[in-house]
């Protein structure tokens, strides 16, 4: 199959990521981070999406260099 | 079907209901536009994949192209239905690390045996759907019983899934029945029309990712609350944290013993659902090749492995938290007053996760609905274009004619699923019906494949006859057993079994169930034997090379390195799942 799917999961992964750790930053301080034990889960979770989906787009990249 | 088989469909008639004190969840912009950006990737998928579509074999088959990675995960992807993690987010709280045996025991050893014993079979004869390998194994009419029981079992759960959706979301999130039913429906529609198999796949793959990083925040928030493991566990029962060592006492929350466990579980129902059921073998037919296509199971039993961490830990998080003095928690109630395991995840969900992540964790829980309902249809549309439509209906016709079909079968399977929602919905106790019926057929349903890929001597009217005198098995036997002890006097429902007289009571409806598998599994395997050996052989040695182990040439895998090789991977792997019994024990 010549649609690499690392591509998309790399684009959805990183898009999720940034839109989280944008909405943990404009939220820091936020009441509604009682719930996570008073950490701004938002950023510190859209950081690691934000890593995943950049691996996977790094991945495809080199899929497609190779192709 | 879809469904873990061991998961009780109790989404449909509990969590669905009206009442009780469900969670209710507030969607803010951010949570809207994470769930919309997932819709239009997968659709972009479908859209991306439609120049690929140009036989059927494209269509139905993925034209045998994928990499293993992605059909190993898609393999595991395909059972991890929402159901899949309620269910066993709602086992994990009642039954805590026991509910593991559906993972190391269920899944891990039949995963194994189908990728290195009888994947070569599947994928070297070239069949094209296991109806069809039982075609050219047996005969027509073992094809036909087989096929058409799976192609109304994947509608049927099909409907049940996406019935469980929109009862959960208006359940939560106060969204219109209807309104969810639909949207799920057209996404899905979409995307299985444009890209077929592949875009199932490719959907499947990325549900696992979002479920995995959508429920693992959970599982770490409450970790942290609890604790650690030990903190969680200083509110649980010591029985929690052990798999088998209370097996055989009357703590022994599941009351299943060990033989039930190990036979009934371990091998009757898990080698006939993960080595049998087109639904996931599909996934490994697949594969681009012969390595890849037995690679599938094994990759998907790696992550299989660890995803008690991810659907059974947080039950075990739910009642930890829920026990706790001065907790602001509990186990919701459902509509009867008694606690809603099912409502485990999604409790769970609203009482840690803030706008944002909350977004992300409820298109997961949406992401594994629709990508369920997706894997059901495309089973769906290859086993009746390819086993019923083209062998009884219209046989020869052109490939764009059967591609034309398998179109037609998408968009009728999504409005059949549609109509087995509202019957769901409207009819009490229906779907309980079914999957008592859908239990009947499939637990004789591995006696038939066993013989006929280890047994050349296996013939079409013993494997067909043992496969409906087995069925026939599980039905008597559902009606001299009961679920639970009975005193004098007592009766139950006849939907639980006992409408001949409560001859075998056990402990709990597992057990029962677990029996009634055994039972159904030993009459096909003695009868097909018996039947074989009283009729003619009707087809050649010849004719069966490819299809039988001692016709077939052992497959050559020297060009491949040996941590490749399937048997090598697969020792490993399960040695790894020994390990974790041992560890749990």
């Amino acid at each position: 199959m010549n649609f690499d799917l690392r591509l998309p999961i790399g684009i959805l992964f990183t898009l999720f990521g940034l839109i989280l750790t944008g909405y943990g930053l404009a939220t820091k301080g936020s009441e509604i981070y009682a719930k996570s034990l008073g950490k701004n889960i938002n950023i510190e979770w859209g950081i690691v999406l934000l890593v995943f989906g950049g691996f996977m787009l790094f991945l495809a990249r080199g899929g497609s260099k190779k192709a | 079907m879809s469904l873990n088989p061991f998961v009780l469909l109790a989404m449909a008639g509990g969590a669905a209901s009206e009442g009780g004190n469900a969670p209710q969840i507030g969607l803010h912009f951010v949570d809207y536009s994470i769930l919309g950006i997932y819709i239009l990737v997968v659709v972009w998928i479908g859209f991306m994949l439609k120049r690929y579509m140009k036989t059927s074999d494209d269509f139905f088959l993925s034209g045998r192209s994928i990499p293993a990675w992605i059909t190993g995960l898609a393999f595991l992807s395909a059972n991890l239905g929402a159901q899949e993690v309620i269910g066993m987010a709602a086992s994990g709280a009642k039954y805590g690390i026991m509910t593991s045996h559906f993972y190391w025991v269920g899944a891990i050893p039949a995963m194994i045996f189908l990728a290195v014993f009888m994947m070569p079979f599947y994928y070297g004869s070239r069949a094209r759907s296991v109806p069809e390998y039982l075609k050219l194994r047996f005969d027509e009419k073992t094809r036909g019983l087989n096929s058409i029981s799976f192609a109304l079992m994947t509608v049927a759960s099909s409907g049940a899934s996406l019935h469980a959706l929109a009862a959960l979301l208006h359940l939560l999130l106060k969204w219109d029945y209807n309104f969810s039913l639909a949207v799920s429906s057209v996404v899905v529609l979409a995307y299985v029309l444009k890209g077929g198999l592949t875009s199932a796949i490719y959907t499947e793959v990325l549900q696992f990712f979002l479920i995995v990083l959508g429920f693992a925040p959970l599982v770490i928030l409450g970790l942290n609350d609890l604790g650690g493991w030990d903190g969680m566990m200083s509110h649980l029962k010591p029985e929690f944290s052990h798999s088998w060592k209370y097996m055989g006492t009357t703590a022994n929350p599941m009351g299943v013993e060990w033989f039930g466990m190990v036979f009934g579980l371990g091998f009757v129902l898990s080698f006939g659902y993960w080595c049998t059921d087109f639904l996931v073998v599909q996934r490994a037919m697949a594969a681009k090749n012969m390595g890849d296509a037995r690679r599938t199971p094994i990759i998907g039993a790696i992550p299989k492995m660890l995803f008690p961490i991810i659907v059974i830990v947080p039950g075990m998080i739910a009642l930890a938290l829920a026990s706790r003095t001065g907790s602001n928690y509990s186990i919701p109630n459902g509509v009867t007053g008694e606690t809603d395991f099912n409502l485990v995840i999604p409790s769970l969900i609203a009482h840690y996760l803030p706008t944002g992540l909350l977004g992300l964790a409820l298109t997961a829980l949406m992401a594994s609905f629709m990508s369920g309902m997706a894997g059901n249809v495309t089973a769906f549309n290859t086993v009746w274009t390819y086993d019923i439509y083209q062998s009884y209906i219209k046989p020869g016709q052109s490939d764009s004619h059967y591609m034309w079909m398998g179109k037609v079968a998408t968009v009728a399977g999504i409005l059949i699923s549609i109509a087995f929602a509202y019957v769901a919905k409207n009819v009490n106790n229906i779907m309980d019906f079914l999957q008592l019926v859908f239990g009947f057929v499939n637990a004789p349903v591995f006696a038939t494949f066993l013989l006929g890929m280890f047994w050349k001597r296996a013939t079409g009217h013993g494997a067909f006859f043992g496969l409906l005198l087995g069925t026939l098995a599980a039905v008597v036997f559902h009606g001299i057993s009961s679920p639970a002890i009975l005193k004098t006097g007592e009766t139950i429902p006849w939907i639980k079994g006992a409408w001949l007289g409560a001859h075998f009571q056990y402990t709990s409806s597992m057990a029962q169930n677990f029996w009634l598998a055994i039972v159904a599994w030993s009459s096909c395997f003695v009868l097909t034997i018996g039947i074989s050996l009283a009729t003619a052989r009707t087809k050649t040695d010849a004719e069966l090379k490819g299809l039988v182990y001692s016709l077939t040439d052992r497959i050559k895998e020297e060009n491949e390195p040996t941590w490749k090789k399937p048997a090598v991977v697969g020792t490993v792997v399960l040695l790894v799942a020994i390990v974790l019994n041992i560890i749990f024990w």
